[in-house]
């Protein structure tokens, strides 16, 4: 099911969370909504669900507009950052809600519940309460308890933001690979980047309440439409006037043309990859994504004069960057 | 030795302001043995003010119950600008005097008062009558479910109503199925603690019940007027029937409190 946006802004008191978004998002897409906190993602993902009402502009669910439409007829399944799960039921009556409060039939919520908890990896745990599992098993839980009512849209607000590292990355393969298997219109908030590169087909950047871009995470990398979406998509530093990503930096040892000269500041052993912070002739700092290799070959030293140059640049023409973009960088 | 003195300080308070009091009457009231007790409570007009009493309660609590849930939800989660007003309102009672409640119920619905005329004309008595003795008894026991499900509602949060909604729940069966659920320790304790009040209000109910012995007299004003006619078994046998009253909404709290934890 396709999701329009049509000129959608929404206030709180003086606060613009949303001003004139128009957004498009195609059935049976997995899309990323992601950019800074505060940025007006969420109230979007809500305003779609039909939990806030957009001051003006509309919402358009597979063609139709849905501005009208309650919450309980929109057919949405919405997952929760903090799962909102229901403390006094278990299990069991957490995942049947949906279908017990649509007066289903006995034994075809049993069906359909025992299915939902074999597919979230939570069978044997009906019996429990929400209180007695652990923050994944919460989130899989409030997911099963979304799909119960086969929602033509699946809409994920942080998901995975209140768990730890090894839980987040298991919970993001396994919503890919949901997905894949159920092929339902699914849209994910995510102040992670790198969480949206990973999952989404297609990314939207908002940040302070207006679409920034949206495109692939590969289009949104590699031509990205102003400083900002450039430096919160990926590292960045600059070159002169020029916007570099640090591994697209060329550093040698004899000057080449169009290169510039610099002194090696620092240099951070990550393993396979090293860090070099280099001091440019004209004060600025710079720094480059280097692997270890590189590295040896060049005999790296701190105080060691190289010459630097990029293999691909980016140029904005019409919106300088500010210090503010350039702070979003690391 | 400090700590000592520090539960010395406490029970000592407690012990002269509330337990000795309390132990004084039911010393009296079986000073006569337990036979002279039972005809004391056993009179008529002492079996109709307990009735009359646990009637009022009856009626005032379920609605004071039923409209402390509603306040409450509007109090937490509507965005209202007035509603601080209304958390002021909702405190009145705690701060006017009992009597003045009465007297302004008198001043409303009285012969003289603005809605009586109307009232009379209708052939409807709410002062010296029912009605009155339920106005008066609500209004002084309302805030209490209210400023005990505020706090749980504010707690809980409105994350769990709003996944009900996106599960197709109305908003009926979200109240039914999600908030009720979640705040129901907090009403539990509220209606507790607003039917021990009104059990035992005597102030407000003694300016709108007229006191007429046998048809509006509720049990606080029936020991006052044995009291005052120095019938002091009577007076002391109804007061040990008020006390019973409230020690076993006080241990049904009790039983809450440790049913929550």
């Amino acid at each position: 099911m396709s999701i329009a946006l049509r000129g959608v802004t929404k206030r709180f008191d003086r606060h613009v969370a949303l001003k004139d978004v128009s957004v498009d998002i195609e059935s049976g897409s997995l899309t990323a909504l992601v950019g800074p906190s505060g940025g007006g993602k969420s109230t979007l993902l809500r305003v779609i669900a039909g939990l806030e009402r957009p001051d003006s502009g509309d919402v358009l669910i597979d063609g139709q507009t849905a501005v009208d439409v309650p919450v309980q007829d929109r057919g949405i399944g919405f997952v929760f950052q903090h799962y909102a799960a229901f403390k006094h039921m278990t299990v069991w009556e957490n995942v049947a809600f949906g279908l017990r409060v649509r007066k289903m039939r006995r034994d075809a919520i049993r069906e359909r519940v025992d299915h939902l908890l074999h597919l979230v990896q939570l069978e044997g745990l009906g019996g429990r309460y929400p209180s007695q599992l652990s923050g994944g098993q919460r989130q899989r839980m409030a997911l099963a308890r979304a799909l119960a009512i086969k929602p033509e849209v699946l809409l994920l607000d942080e998901p995975f933001g209140a768990l730890d590292a090894a839980v987040r990355a298991e919970l993001r393969a396994w919503l890919r690979a949901l997905h894949r298997d159920v092929h339902v219109t699914t849209i994910f908030v995510t102040h992670d980047q790198g969480e949206a590169m990973e999952i989404a087909d297609r990314i939207v950047l908002i940040n302070r309440g207006h679409v920034e871009q949206t495109g692939t995470p590969r289009e949104l990398y590699e031509r990205p439409a102003n400083p900002f979406v450039m430096s919160f998509i990926g590292p960045i530093t600059q070159l002169g006037d020029a916007f570099v990503r640090p591994h697209d930096i060329d550093v040698r040892n004899i000057p080449a043309e169009s290169s510039l000269e610099a002194m090696v500041q620092r240099i951070v052993h990550l393993g396979f990859e090293v860090r070099v912070d280099l001091m440019l002739a004209d004060g600025r700092g710079a720094w480059a994504q280097m692997t270890r290799d590189e590295v040896d070959q060049l005999e790296l030293r701190l105080g060691q004069i190289v010459y630097v140059r990029s293999s691909r640049e980016t140029r904005f023409h019409s919106d300088l960057p500010s210090h503010a973009v350039l702070g979003n960088a690391g | 030795m400090a700590k000592i003195a520090l539960r010395l300080a406490a029970f000592g308070y407690l012990a002269a302001l509330l337990a000795l009091p309390v132990a004084s009457i039911f010393y009296r009231a079986f000073e006569h043995g337990v036979i002279g007790f039972w005809q004391a409570v056993a009179q008529p007009d002492a079996i109709h003010a307990l009735w009359l009493t646990l009637l009022i309660a009856g009626i005032a609590v379920p609605l004071n119950a039923v409209f402390g849930v509603i306040c409450a939800h509007v109090l937490v989660r509507s965005h209202l600008r007035w509603k601080r007003i209304l958390g002021l309102l909702v405190d009145l009672p705690f701060a006017v005097s009992p009597v003045v409640v009465g007297l302004a119920l008198v001043l409303l619905y009285g012969n003289q008062g603005w809605f009586g005329p109307w009232l009379a004309a209708h052939g409807i008595r709410v002062i010296f009558a029912l009605p009155g003795m339920v106005l008066a008894t609500m209004f002084v026991s309302l805030p209490f479910v209210v400023r005990e499900v505020v706090p749980v509602m504010r707690e809980t949060g409105d994350e769990q109503e709003q996944a009900a909604a996106t599960l197709g729940a109305s908003p009926w069966q979200t109240f039914w199925k999600v908030t009720l659920p979640s705040i129901r320790w907090g009403v539990a304790y509220g209606v507790v603690l607003s039917a021990a009040r009104a059990f035992g209000e005597y102030g407000a109910v003694s300016v709108v019940a007229g006191r007429l012995a046998g048809i509006t007299q509720t049990l606080p004003l029936y020991v006052d007027e044995r009291f005052e006619s120095f019938d002091l078994t009577g007076a002391y046998a109804a007061s040990v029937v008020l006390a019973l009253l409230a020690l076993a909404t006080l241990f049904s709290m009790n039983a809450l409190a440790r049913k929550e934890a």
